[in-house]
């Protein structure tokens, strides 16, 4: 009796435990584990395939820090994420503040909004690297019907820049909106009112109630969308058809880059210091934004 | 007080509207047309005909059958397992007591933001050692269970379970595992069906591993497939764009169903409570 007891009770204190393990011993061999290694792996020499060849301590760091590749690689995805996401925030804002309104068909209208995210990134890639081709692509054909010449999106960084931080923008901008959306529903209806009762402008409101009142949910979209632009790999990748984005890797992203090196190149343990440098650049970012949201907003 | 909408409002959503719609229904007009009429001849704006002919193309080119096969299992092996392992360590979190629970709960929440990306050699590297490189085990294993997902099931629990009904339970004599299977689970089904249309999207969308550890002809997954179709020197638009609309389907189709309750899910995702 008394070991049943015992047991039933040892059962109940392990319960918790084996409930969270499958999460924990997941994390740490998929997760946890390979971001280590990738440490160790930076500091060798190392084949991808044959392993590794020789210990070189922060030699790889030296040289990736002299490498003019990486410095293209990551101005491209610097200037990708700026011209991308500004815009997708602003668009975003404007969307959600047209959706807090009265509106015939509420859902309908969210669901329409919310489609572009839900459609495949190597669909969306294929579909706009067809819109945007050189000669017959139908922006090509709309431009030169409006009297400019043909343009080869690929050819210059600054268009190419353009052209993927459209696809980025397209499918982003409505699941923005709809996290702004959901912000602005949960601002309290009276602060509105006190602000008209007091003579603020529709514009002043927004500024003075609105932006301060979702500023929790502004700071969570700029670190998504951040923590996405670094990541960024699948829209230039296509649009270029290799890793190398463009002859003259005018639109090559740090990920398109560690590609390249890890795994078309096999120098793996290089590979990994790029890993490196981009996970604290991912942590660098997320902290550089959340002073910067608190700044503008706080502000205010 | 909700104000009127201004002048420019109903103009502002069309534009919305079409810039929403516009790409989809320009991939279905190319994948619908022969070759020289989207890429030399008059720019058509209505759908042709010839969009069956492309469909059984697409086949021929690439083992599209396999492809589409291999993602639907894939998404659906990592949806099943994110709901359950998801809503067994969220159940944990958010009602069980022991020792420890509040430093491993910060570890979930501080990991939400690791780009596991970013891990792509050691694993790569993992699955060599585990005989999977070319093997659907190699893209599901590491998608089983989120950090997100035990968050966003954490929260679903506190929100959704009171703690009086999970107390009555116990002592009733229900072990925790009946508790799970009995009370916790049917009372979080609405937020597991937003957590199950978020992990089959980002499983069937996934493009990045896939791509470095499947063979792109013997075994990929239908992204895999449409990269590997868009490949080579010269690309056949309606081919690849009917490729594009085949991969796409299942998951709008999948999205229309319960689109209200994911919209309605989304203005939930944790952002600081």
């Amino acid at each position: 009796m008394r070991t049943q007891v015992s047991f039933a009770r040892r059962g109940r204190e392990a319960a918790p435990y084996l409930f969270i393990a499958p999460f924990f011993v997941l994390f740490a061999t998929f997760g946890l584990y390979p971001l280590l290694r990738t440490a160790w792996l930076s500091l060798h020499r190392w084949d991808l395939l044959a392993g590794p060849v020789e210990f070189t301590g922060l030699a790889n760091y030296a040289r990736l820090f002299a490498d003019p590749f990486f410095y293209n690689a990551l101005a491209n995805t610097a200037s990708i994420f700026l011209v991308g996401a500004v815009p997708q925030l602003v668009a975003a804002l404007g969307i959600a503040a047209l959706l807090d309104r009265p509106l015939r068909g509420r859902t309908a209208w969210q669901a329409v909004v919310l489609l572009p995210n839900v459609v495949p990134v190597v669909a969306v890639a294929l579909v706009f690297t067809q819109l945007f081709m050189r000669d017959h692509g139908l922006v090509a054909r709309i431009l030169s019907a409006l009297g400019a010449g043909p343009l080869d999106w690929q050819a210059h960084a600054w268009s190419a820049h353009l052209g993927v931080a459209i696809m980025v923008l397209w499918r982003w901008t409505g699941y923005h909106a709809l996290l702004y959306l959901a912000a602005m529903q949960s601002v309290p209806r009276e602060l509105h009112e006190a602000a008209a009762l007091d003579g603020a402008s529709r514009a002043r409101s927004f500024r003075s109630v609105t932006l301060p009142g979702i500023r929790p949910t502004l700071l969570f979209t700029a670190v998504v969308s951040t923590i996405g632009g670094v990541q960024l790999f699948t829209e230039p990748r296509l649009f270029g058809g290799t890793s190398t984005g463009g002859n003259d890797r005018q639109f090559q992203t740090l990920v398109m880059y560690l590609h390249e090196r890890g795994f078309e190149q096999l120098d793996a343990g290089y590979a990994a210091t790029i890993s490196w440098v981009l996970f604290a650049l991912c942590a660098l970012v997320a902290l550089g934004n959340t002073a910067l949201v608190r700044r503008l907003v706080g502000r205010w | 007080m909700r104000r009127a909408p201004g002048a420019l409002a109903g103009p502002a959503l069309l534009l919305v509207l079409v810039a929403s719609l516009f790409p989809l229904y320009w991939s279905v007009v190319v994948a619908s047309h022969d070759g020289a009429s989207t890429s030399t001849g008059a720019l058509p704006l209505l759908p042709g005909g010839e969009l069956v002919d492309h469909v059984r193309a697409v086949f021929e080119a690439v083992d599209f059958r396999a492809a589409l096969a291999n993602s639907a299992i894939v998404a659906v092996t990592v949806t099943a397992s994110n709901v359950l392992l998801s809503t067994l360590a969220g159940f944990a979190f958010a009602h069980l007591r022991f020792r420890g629970r509040r430093a491993l709960l910060g570890l979930v929440v501080g990991s939400v933001m690791v780009p596991a990306q970013l891990g792509v050699v050691p694993l790569f590297e993992l699955m060599g050692w585990l005989g999977w490189y070319g093997d659907l085990a190699a893209v599901v294993a590491p998608g089983l269970v989120s950090a997100f997902g035990v968050f966003w099931m954490r929260q679903a629990c506190r929100e959704a379970v009171p703690r009086e009904l999970v107390d009555a339970a116990r002592v009733d004599g229900c072990s925790s595992v009946r508790i799970w299977w009995h009370v916790v689970l049917p009372a979080v089904r609405p937020q597991a069906v937003v957590l199950a249309m978020l992990t089959f999207l980002a499983a069937w969308n996934d493009f990045f591993w896939p791509l470095v550890v499947l063979d792109p002809v013997e075994s990929p997954t239908v992204q895999v497939a449409l990269s590997h179709l868009a490949g080579g020197y010269y690309t056949d638009y309606p081919l690849v764009l009917t490729g594009a609309v085949l991969g796409t389907a299942p998951v709008v189709v999948l999205f229309a169903l319960p689109a209200r309750r994911l919209i309605a899910g989304l203005r939930r995702v944790p952002v600081d409570r």
